[in-house]
């Protein structure tokens, strides 16, 4: 299994051992050992709940700083919808572009735009034959990771077709080619302005085998700041007119993508764990008769990420009063070329290289992991059983097998030793 | 069967929220032994229907998982009114649910016939007033 770049991080200094991520952690992906927190690689899904829950700011995730970026390249600002979300008393999207060019962007291309690309493309796709139902979104990275580590069987209901913010940036890269023909591939970099960490492990990790379209993935919070300061003086030009419609905005927010889609019954979720109840679900074959479901790891969709700066349902009070100011879907009226491009056909460079498949966290050989399982099992039966992760564990059942693999000790269990003086 | 590995759920009768549980705790067991794909998903289809019989007609009951190198067997044990009519009850479409639990979506009558469907060899056990034991087999070397 290639390496997957988390983008999750735990500052050694910060950490205190207090057990907070290690029971909060959907996957169980964290262990304290030497009163530090640490994150098994393979388990972990990025979903940045950690970083949500630590009280001490010990967990932070890793991004391209706004000062790392080189203005004298032709660089591309992709914003993410939610970023639509994040200031109070906007009128129009105008500002929010025009302050973007203004940081020195030579270009902004909207994620929105994108999204309202991979609706159509959706549709085509769901309209094809023999597509397994109900087809299950692929815009949020931590539920594609989750179905590909733990829902073996829903790998294929996955839609093919590349996420908003990579579509993004290739469709970018290639107006900024055809309208600047001076211009070198090799300077032209897109930015991606993430409300999430989940993004920037997507953009950054090879394993998935994609061509990455994205070079740059900033984090809301960072770029904020800085963009607030600009739009204050900001006169929206002729360049900054929203190239996206409502339905792009609403990508931002739960059931935006479903609804946009206008054709069979949907379900949509929100929050990590609420995703995984789902999943378990639709796996069991309980859920009846679905055509698309859409999941987002967080809650009320991605203006809820962690690197989002404002309250998420504040940020999505706003973005509907925003999308009052702007047409439904741009595309449709203007655009007539791209959706021609569409016409019943999906292009193959607008899917994902690869498809979705199950990778198990290792090849466990499966008679030496019963052995391991049943000594697990007893042992289990003799802790407290307390799950108080006082051990670095986050259940007496996960700290038996660590047990049992050699990666913990059993005097590790305060409780027990207490039990015995 | 002393060799097998060997996990209990009980069964919560009082609530649907509930039932589901113990397919979903076993198909995370399952997975971590490396089991394949296609067996996982049999079986948590196959017991989720056990499950949700036994809350609709038994008030619950007991769910055991056994797995050998070879083998996976579930058995699910409840001391409910047991099957009058199995044949019957094999039928697609056969339910004797109340009208309330059809109401929530359930009692279409797949519930065995899916059980057997997903199953390698289903075993059925009941008595009319007793209970019912249902047995799920899995060979693992097809």
């Amino acid at each position: 299994m290639a390496k997957y770049t988390h983008s999750v991080a735990i500052d050694p200094e910060k950490c205190t051992g207090c057990t907070t991520c290690l029971r909060r952690c959907p996957v169980e992906a964290i262990r304290i050992r030497d009163e530090k927190a640490v994150i098994n690689a393979n388990q972990c899904i990025d979903c940045g709940e950690c970083i949500r829950v630590c009280k001490h700011n010990a967990k932070h995730a890793s991004y391209d700083k706004l000062s790392d970026l080189d203005f004298s390249k032709y660089l591309i600002a992709l914003p993410a919808p939610s970023l639509f979300g994040q200031f109070n008393h906007l009128d129009e999207a105008d500002f929010v572009i025009q302050g973007l060019l203004d940081m020195g962007f030579s270009d902004v291309y909207e994620v929105a735009k994108a999204a309202e690309y991979v609706t159509d493309l959706t549709r085509i796709y769901m309209a094809g034959e023999n597509v397994a139902r109900p087809v299950i979104s692929s815009a949020c990275p931590v539920v594609v990771r989750l179905i590909k580590l733990r829902f073996p069987t829903l790998c294929d209901q996955l839609v093919p077709i590349l996420p908003p913010y990579e579509l993004a940036g290739k469709l970018a890269r290639e107006r900024a080619l055809e309208e600047h023909p001076e211009l070198k591939p090799e300077d032209i970099k897109t930015v991606f302005i993430s409300p999430c960490p989940a993004k920037v492990s997507w953009a950054k990790s090879v394993m998935e085998g994609q061509t990455v379209h994205v070079d740059y993935v900033t984090s809301m919070n960072d770029v904020y700041m800085t963009l607030l300061d600009k739009m204050k003086g900001s006169v929206p030009g002729p360049d900054s007119a929203p190239e996206a419609g409502s339905v792009g905005l609403r990508w931002a927010t739960t059931s935006g993508e479903a609804a946009s889609l206008m054709n069979e019954g949907y379900l949509t979720a929100d929050g990590i764990d609420n995703v995984i109840k789902v999943l378990d679900d639709l796996e069991s074959g309980m859920l009846g008769d679905i055509g698309f479901v859409e999941l987002n790891a967080c809650s009320p969709g991605c203006v809820g990420g962690v690197l989002a700066p404002s309250n998420g349902y504040v940020a999505r009070l706003r973005l509907q009063s925003l999308q009052k100011t702007v047409v439904v879907k741009p595309n449709n009226l203007e655009d007539i070329e791209s959706l021609e491009r569409f016409k019943g056909e999906i292009p193959s460079d607008y899917t994902e290289a690869e498809a979705f498949t199950y990778m198990p966290d290792g090849a466990p050989n499966m008679f030496k992991m019963m052995l391991a399982m049943k000594k697990a099992e007893a042992l289990a039966e003799k802790l407290p059983n307390k799950d108080c992760g006082a051990c670095g564990s986050p259940t007496c059942r996960a700290f038996a097998l660590d047990v049992v693999n050699g990666e913990a000790k059993i005097e590790d269990c305060k409780v027990r030793s207490e039990l015995q003086g | 069967m002393s060799e097998a590995l060997h996990y209990h759920f009980d069964v919560d009768g009082a609530s649907f929220a509930n039932a589901g549980r113990a397919s979903v705790e076993t198909k995370k067991l399952l997975r971590q032994l490396g089991v394949s794909p296609e067996i996982i998903r049999s079986i948590s289809v196959a017991m989720y229907e056990g499950e949700i019989n036994m809350v609709i007609h038994a008030h619950g009951g007991d769910a055991d998982v056994y797995i050998t190198e070879d083998t996976i067997i579930i058995i699910l044990k409840d001391v409910g009114p047991g099957i009058r009519n199995v044949e019957e009850a094999m039928k697609e479409g056969f339910s004797t649910a109340p009208e309330n639990i059809r109401a929530l979506g359930f009692g279409a009558g797949m519930g065995l016939p899916n059980m057997k469907r997903y199953s390698d060899e289903m075993h059925i056990d009941t008595k009319v007033g007793v209970g019912t034991t249902i047995e799920l087999w899995y060979h693992l070397n097809k």
